[in-house]
């Protein structure tokens, strides 16, 4: 069953065609791999696809409901209840601590709760840095905590935009076995990056080049592998 | 979860919020200077305005009809009616009794001084007095008359035996008759005739440069007027007049009794006149209208100028908090980006930001006012050389000001958040 959908989807900055008539599905459970080289729109799609911009012109189904005409409020609620943001450069509050890093999601969206936030951080592996500032911890323990984070409120989705692109490669490692895991827990991942090890670690990669999807495959045997053990 | 992030910031972000709390401190310690000193500067600078002298003249009821009716002015003429010196004592009996500063009883007639006309004015110079209510004071013209500069000699000293026989001598009238301190001069008044010594010669830069004053009880004496004054000088401490005041000037009987009860219990010119005319029979007690005016005049201006300052301090204050909160907010942005994008709404972040700097706001203005009412005194003891006393009005004053121009100054930098694009922020375009 499809989660999330495409529909000739434009995005026109004056002359400028970021998106050229995308089209896109991915299932529930999915791993896909967006990747592109710079320009190509990949952060444009990620936008969009995580309610942080609307198309031009087109259609963006999630769930079934065309986000594509929502309100910014609308988009707000959307973000809160249904995806998992992961980013680059990890975006965590300096001034909180691990812990309160991740509350802040759970804030927002319904009611904190300390315990259940320690539990998503030591699943992260992170229990013993959950009162350190973001400034004590490494940019592999930042990315985790970041992970915590986008977990915490049991989203459909999680988006993450080149999130081992400031690690170092045992931390990459980390990362991507904590997405190989919420993978193969059935959580819908869709990764924007220029990494070819992510890239090759997810079901389906899809290229853009242009604006324009030029080439989907179905993914490494690995990524569909590690998917099948657990179901 | 909200607390802890404000805790956060407070915390983990001092030297931001320190900057931010030094602005709203600046800001408000002038706020609470100048709304001290306007509050308090009334009664500043009319105990100032009572050293240019009287602000009340008491006359007799038939002087005052005349007056009115030839519209002459009372000091220019020699009135021919009369208070007795007995009630003078009751200015000081009146309801604003420990608002009356000084007075002094004159009695004014004509006489002849070496063969020249002159006005001769009878009155007390340093008179001590024993009320029956038990308090012991001393008054008259000496504390008054604080312009006049005795160019010769010294004044009369009433409590000295000898100088109850000594008269002052206007500079102008000691010129033409060419005396000066320590000569004799002949003073006759009718039929009867002394000779007294000169005790001072005075400058006053008016009408009394060609008069001579001496003791009440002398000029009593010699005019056989005794136990008589023709007028009492009054110097009170007044509030400036407004529309009930003048109100009340007209007809204090048209007044409803709440606003009789109001102009009477309050230290106008007009309610103190009223009261003096309750206390000394047969009387009229007028304000010296450009004193009490020029006061009215003099506070208004001072008052506003201390409105102006205040005003322009918080603009200033707003504009260095609003540069600071926007400048934070920019700093911010991913911060604010990030809520953004997990889920949080405008209104959520608006509140968050204000509840931190109402916190801030709360702390620099408790600082600012501790160091306003410091400089609040030092004014005081720079321009009045006594204390300012704090109204407390101040406090809730300022308490409103430092909110309204913290929210003002937030204004810019919670627009600026209402504007911030997520995805412009955390990730580009």
């Amino acid at each position: 069953m499809s989660l999330l959908e495409l529909k000739h989807v434009y995005k026109i900055y004056g002359d400028l065609h970021a998106l050229d008539d995308v089209n896109l599905t991915i299932d529930e459970g999915e791993w896909v791999a967006i990747m592109g080289p710079s320009g190509s729109g990949k952060s444009t799609v990620m936008n969009i696809i995580g309610c942080m911009d609307k198309p031009t012109k087109g259609e963006v189904l999630l769930d079934g409901k065309d986000i594509s005409k929502e309100t910014s409020q609308g988009l707000t609620d959307i973000r809160r209840d249904k995806i998992g943001l992961i980013f680059q450069q990890f975006h965590l509050i300096n001034y909180l601590t691990a812990l309160e890093n991740v509350m802040v999601a759970q804030y927002y969206h319904s009611m904190p709760d300390e315990a259940e936030a320690m539990e998503a951080l030591e699943r992260v592996g992170l229990a013993d840095r959950a009162h350190h500032l973001p400034s004590q911890l490494s940019g592999g323990e930042q990315q985790r905590v970041c992970v915590a984070r986008a977990l915490i409120n049991h989203p459909e989705l999680i988006l993450a935009d080149e999130p081992t692109g400031n690690l170092d490669e045992t931390n990459e490692r980390i990362v991507l076995d904590l997405f190989r895991q919420l993978h193969a827990e059935g959580t819908t991942l869709i990764v924007v990056t220029h990494d070819a090890e992510v890239g090759a670690s997810a079901e389906r990669v899809i290229t853009l080049e242009y604006g324009k999807v030029t080439s989907e495959n179905g993914g490494t045997e690995f990524g569909k592998a590690a998917r099948k053990d657990v179901i | 979860m909200f607390f802890r992030m404000i805790k956060g910031v407070l915390l983990r972000q001092k030297g931001k919020m320190a900057m931010i709390a030094f602005t709203i401190a600046l800001g408000a310690s002038l706020a609470t200077a100048m709304l001290a000193v306007m509050f308090d500067v009334g009664d500043k600078v009319n105990q100032e305005l009572k050293t240019y002298g009287a602000n009340i003249t008491v006359v007799a009821k038939e002087a005052s009809v005349v007056d009115s009716l030839y519209e002459v002015d009372g000091a220019s003429s020699i009135p021919t009616s009369y208070l007795k010196e007995a009630d003078v004592a009751n200015v000081k009996k009146i309801f604003w009794a420990f608002n009356i500063v000084d007075f002094a009883p004159l009695l004014q007639t004509s006489a002849s001084i070496n063969g020249t006309d002159a006005v001769l004015v009878g009155t007390w110079f340093g008179h001590h007095l024993s009320l029956d209510t038990g308090e012991e004071l001393d008054a008259g013209i000496v504390s008054m008359r604080s312009w006049w500069s005795v160019e010769d000699g010294a004044w009369l000293d009433e409590t000295k035996e000898g100088d109850v026989d000594r008269v002052m001598v206007g500079a102008a009238l000691a010129q033409t008759l060419g005396v000066k301190a320590g000569d004799t001069v002949k003073l006759s008044c009718g039929k009867k005739s002394g000779e007294y010594e000169v005790a001072g010669v005075f400058s006053a830069g008016g009408d009394e440069d060609n008069q001579v004053f001496a003791p009440l009880s002398l000029v009593q004496g010699l005019s056989g007027e005794k136990g008589l004054i023709t007028s009492i000088e009054v110097s009170a401490l007044t509030t400036p007049d407004n529309e009930l005041s003048r109100q009340a000037a007209k007809d204090p009987s048209k007044l409803t009794v709440a606003q009789y009860e109001t102009w009477y219990c309050t230290a106008y010119v007009s309610s103190i006149c009223y009261q003096l005319q309750e206390a000394i029979p047969d009387a009229v007690a007028k304000a010296v209208r450009q004193v009490a005016e020029s006061e009215g005049a003099i506070l208004d201006k001072t008052q506003l100028l201390m409105i102006l300052i205040t005003i322009l301090a918080l603009i200033g204050s707003a504009l260095g908090i609003s540069n600071l909160i926007t400048a934070s907010v920019m700093e911010r942005s991913q911060e604010i980006g990030l809520l953004k994008a997990i889920g949080a709404h405008d209104r959520a972040i608006s509140g968050l930001l204000l509840a931190e700097l109402i916190i801030v706001a709360i702390l620099g203005g408790a600082v600012g006012f501790g160091v306003g009412y410091g400089f609040a005194q030092v004014i005081g003891y720079t321009v009045f050389s006594s204390s300012i006393n704090l109204s407390p009005m101040v406090i809730p004053l300022v308490v409103t000001l430092v909110i309204l121009v913290t929210l003002a100054g937030s204004i810019p930098a919670i627009r600026t958040v209402l504007r911030l694009d997520p995805a412009e922020v955390l990730h580009g375009r």
